[in-house]
């Protein structure tokens, strides 16, 4: 037994009797099932999985201990009402905030952050990592880390892009429908419907196949296939509101069609409106990174994490781990979004009861 | 009775007309590119002349909606004309494919299918303890992961450095069933993954849902045991969302193949799509979307007449 296994257990066990006398049942149940479960992998697997389970345990505390003081952080340096909705945020929110801030900063400044341009061919092919290069090179052996930074940029930006096309629009019918009831929303809808009715994945293909691969072809196309599910909520919340009394007032008063969507009724769809912004940005996200992958998508040389996955993945078979870096990039973002949408999910539907 | 096959039967005429105009959307998608099709397949190699007779071969020179209903009628007798790459038929190429894909399918929702169920209505059961909170995230980052990564990681840990499957998947007509199995085992766990986090999301939503009825409450004001609330009072009305539940994830199963098989170069319709995507070859990417299509809608129908059947409450619509 090393000194390592020693203090391990040591901890896991100190933990689990401290919660216990503190009476969190919950946390005591978890670690101490985390103990035997640690018991059992290291009679099998021995010290390197012990050391691996370590290592998973600190990012684990790492990411919550970032989570709980930039809650703190915000909740000091913003207004008193944002900060008072900020100290309600569960910890998983805030660690999405943390991330997505982490993100901006890289795609605002990737210039100055990355050591070499995304297409300088600066050295070998998948030449190993060194001093100058972080994680080494690529396929041509350009700098990985530079274009996983620039990657950030462009990949990040075009989604955001197609999303708001997408976003527009999606809402700006649904509210329009919703409001002018009629004809317009049956031909609306039937439209989204068809729209739906087949899956987006295939449908883009089809589409991209015809119009050709290259990077305004893909923003208009996901703009397109994911618009009629933004549509779909934008026309359900604002169906909600337009039989409320104050529009049937507004209506009376001989406001125009113009003045009950952008005074009246988006005001009071904004939270809704919002989350799904969220949540329609992590499916758009995730279908573009998934045609730059089967090489649809984004062409080079520009930087991008879906095709950086594909142009890469030779490198799996040799046991390395480097390509997974810009698709764990990718599911980092995505999961940070949801974070965020599920709280803010949360908060619209406490304040409708 | 007659009611219910009223319903259904007019569930199923309107997935009908959904199909109908699924499919002419993919024909007339491809009418609608710049130019002759013929002008297109010959790019570089086109004059006047081969154009007008590469046209006259494919038919060209009939109206589209004639060909149309040609392409049609011989795509419900199977028949989806022949490929423009290496002029195989289309049909040919894709029936050992399908196969293929129905059996990855197949695998990976009979494995994540009673998985799942039986995760989210524990999840409802402990509704706000810590094995909730722990399910949703980590649900929560394996719906936020894209396929590929799922896919990778599982190369690099169960292929190459621990070798136990292989990573490539390597079906042929001749395997056994064991064999196949074990073949496609990487990709299926893959899916199951991705669809397990769905699935488990949504029946933890739908019990959730049905715990707060009244009836629940009234067991549970009785004095019954909890397992006797769940077993008796809450599953038999659990049916209905848990089969709509898994009607969808079916449909989402159907289109996550395509990225999971190229991944594991997979020789299913997904990588035939793709690969056909790139080569323009038109007959073969409409053949697959039409499959694919019609795949997720029936499975989306299935989910409505499924629900239909299991809540009267539907067959009375208001």
């Amino acid at each position: 037994m090393s000194l390592f296994v020693i203090v391990f257990y040591g901890l896991l066990i100190a933990v689990s009797c401290l919660t216990a006398s503190y009476r969190r049942h919950d946390v005591f149940m978890a670690t101490f099932s985390l103990t035997l479960i640690c018991f059992l992998i290291g009679l099998i697997g021995g010290e390197p999985w012990l050391k691996r389970i370590a290592i998973g345990i600190g990012i684990f505390l790492a990411a919550g201990g970032i989570a709980y003081s930039f809650r703190k952080f915000l909740s000091l340096l913003l207004p008193r009402d944002a900060a008072r909705l900020i100290r309600t945020a569960p910890l998983t929110a805030s660690f999405g905030l943390f991330v997505i801030l982490v993100y901006l900063v890289a795609a605002i400044f990737a210039p100055i952050i990355a050591p070499y341009g995304e297409a300088d061919v600066i050295a070998g092919a998948y030449a190993p990592a060194d001093e100058k290069m972080l994680l080494g090179g690529d396929q041509l052996g350009r700098d990985l880390f530079s274009r996983i930074i620039y990657g950030a940029r462009n990949t990040v930006g075009i989604a955001l892009l197609t999303t708001g096309i997408a976003f527009f629009v999606g809402s700006l019918l649904g509210l329009m429908a919703a409001t002018l009831g009629g004809w317009v929303d049956q031909i609306c809808g039937r439209i989204a419907d068809t729209l739906m009715a087949i899956p987006q994945l295939i449908f883009a293909l089809l589409l991209l196949s015809i119009l050709g691969t290259n990077v305004v072809n893909l923003i208009l196309v996901i703009a397109l296939l994911y618009s009629p599910l933004v549509f779909r909520l934008a026309r359900a919340v604002a169906g909600n509101i337009v039989v409320m009394d104050y529009i049937e007032a507004a209506k009376l008063r001989g406001e125009k069609t113009w003045y009950l969507i952008v005074r009246e009724i988006l005001p009071n769809a904004t939270a809704p409106l919002v989350a799904e912004f969220g949540l329609r940005f992590c499916f758009v996200f995730l279908a573009i990174s998934a045609l730059s992958f089967l090489g649809l998508g984004i062409q080079p040389p520009t930087a991008d994490w879906g095709s950086m996955v594909r142009d890469n993945s030779t490198l799996i078979s040799f046991s390395q781990g480097t390509p997974l870096i810009p698709a764990a990039a990718i599911a980092l973002l995505t999961v940070a979004v949801n974070f965020v949408v599920d709280w803010l999910l949360h908060i619209s539907s406490g304040l409708k009861e | 009775m007659i009611g219910i096959i009223k319903l259904v039967a007019k569930r199923l005429g309107f997935g009908l007309v959904t199909l109908f105009i699924v499919s002419l959307i993919i024909f007339w998608a491809v009418e609608a590119l710049p130019g002759n099709l013929a002008e297109q397949v010959l790019g570089q190699a086109a004059t006047p002349e081969t154009v007008e007779a590469l046209s006259k071969e494919m038919g060209l020179d009939r109206p589209a909606f004639v060909r149309y209903i040609d392409w049609l009628s011989s795509a419900l007798q199977g028949d989806f004309g022949s490929s423009l790459a290496n002029k195989r038929s289309v049909s040919e190429q894709l029936e050992p494919r399908f196969f293929n894909t129905m059996f990855l399918a197949g695998l990976a929702a009979a494995m994540s299918i009673p998985i799942s169920i039986i995760l989210g209505v524990l999840a409802a059961l402990w509704r706000d303890s810590i094995f909730d909170r722990g399910a949703n995230v980590v649900t929560l980052t394996s719906i936020s992961s894209p396929e590929f990564f799922l896919g990778y990681i599982l190369i690099l840990f169960l292929a190459v450095q621990n070798p136990i499957f292989p990573s490539i998947s390597n079906v042929s007509e001749g395997m056994t069933l064991g064999e196949r199995t074990f073949a496609t085992m990487l990709p299926a766990i893959t899916l199951t993954l991705v669809v397990i986090a769905h699935m488990m999301r949504m029946t933890r939503a739908a019990i959730i849902a049905l715990l707060a009825s009244p009836y629940i409450e009234m067991a549970r004001l009785k004095g019954e045991p909890r397992w006797k609330i769940i077993v008796v009072h809450a599953l038999p009305n659990a049916l209905a969302p848990v089969i709509n539940v898994v009607a969808l994830n079916l449909a989402y199963l159907i289109t996550g193949v395509v990225l999971v098989e190229i991944v594991f170069v997979y020789p299913g319709v997904g990588q035939l799509l793709v690969d056909s995507v790139q080569k323009r070859d038109f007959p073969v990417v409409q053949a697959c979307c039409l499959i694919f299509a019609a795949t997720y809608i029936l499975l989306n129908l299935l989910a409505d007449v499924g629900a239909i059947l299991s809540n009267p409450r539907l067959r009375h619509p208001k």
